[in-house]
């Protein structure tokens, strides 16, 4: 396993983990003072558009995890490299809980919006399916006790649930839909105001530090499992 | 204060969806690091209980004297 070195990367991880972790709440304090009362009300939904700066940042960072997670699985195949591995591993706690928020919050902001807290919806639904790859790929770690079988099966699932990615994101154009479509361009001009734009973006930056500051707590925690059994070894 | 909490009735909408996020972040934080804890615990009770030989194995791998400084150190 030498893709980088181990050793580094856990003091890099022990030394600056409290840093990360400050700028974090610095991040998301500002954030949520944009969020809550900075930013102002939309003319049609009035305040519930805040739920905005949770649910869209969290359905962002679920997505661009779980791509992580297959472009990952797919170099795993290819290279066989076990550090591949646990970075996939430590990737997916948090990309699941990204999910749940993004569902939880779409559901607490479509009830005020379209009078449901729910509907099988083309976004909703595949962000459902989502979510339950990420509960397969969770799950089989904790299942299989063969760690080759476990390595071949859980790669397979993010490899699977990859396809899922490209319906989520273009639900809401192929498809009559509840959901609103994508108001953020990156190849053309952006329907949101910079009002709403900065608080959004300050919010998704936040969410990103503590998706980091997750996968490298997650990534010495299983560094250290494979040190523990190696003592075992000994 | 009142007119910022109800949120013209939107309120309860808003509020527990950020209540939700932020116990969420909350929860996986707090469970994360007890699994890294916990393991730190472990490498260093069982590197404890190692015969001298197999200490002096143990320490030619950096990663292990990192491991168990961060054990006996880290306030996480």
């Amino acid at each position: 396993m030498n893709f980088f070195n181990q050793s580094k990367i856990f003091s890099f991880i022990n030394k600056y983990h409290n840093l990360i972790l400050v700028f974090f709440l610095a991040v998301l304090s500002l954030g949520l003072i944009e969020a809550l009362i900075i930013s102002p009300e939309d003319y049609l939904q009035g305040h519930s558009v805040r739920i905005m700066y949770v649910h869209v940042p969290s359905a962002w960072i679920s997505l661009g995890i779980f791509s992580s997670m297959a472009f990952l699985s797919i170099l795993v195949f290819i290279f066989k490299n076990k550090n591949l591995v646990i970075i996939t591993k430590s990737l997916a706690p948090s990309g699941f809980i990204f999910t749940l928020i993004a569902l939880v919050t779409g559901s607490i902001w479509g009830k005020p919006t379209w009078g449901t807290w729910w509907a099988w919806d083309a976004r909703i639904t595949t962000m459902l399916i989502l979510c339950l790859f990420y509960l397969m790929y969770l799950l089989a770690w904790r299942i299989f006790e063969n760690k080759d079988s476990v390595v071949k099966i859980t790669s397979l699932i993010t490899i699977i649930g990859a396809f899922n990615i490209p319906i989520i994101k273009f639900s809401v154009d192929w498809w009559s839909t509840l959901h609103q479509p994508s108001s953020i361009k990156i190849l053309s001009d952006s329907k949101i105001h910079e009002s709403m734009l900065v608080p959004l973006i300050i919010m998704t930056a936040a969410f990103a530090l503590f998706s980091l500051l997750i996968f490298l707590m997650k990534y010495n925690t299983e560094l250290i499992k494979i040190k523990n059994k190696g003592l075992d070894r000994l | 204060m009142i007119n910022f909490l109800s949120m013209n009735g939107y309120g309860v909408y808003v509020f527990s969806a950020f209540v939700f996020t932020m116990v969420s972040f909350l929860g996986l934080y707090l469970i994360v690091r007890y699994q890294l804890k916990k393991e730190k615990q472990k490498f260093a009770e069982k590197f404890g209980k190692l015969k001298l030989d197999k200490v002096s194995v143990a320490n030619k791998q950096k990663i292990n004297k990192e491991i168990l400084s961060a054990s006996i150190f880290s306030k996480i």
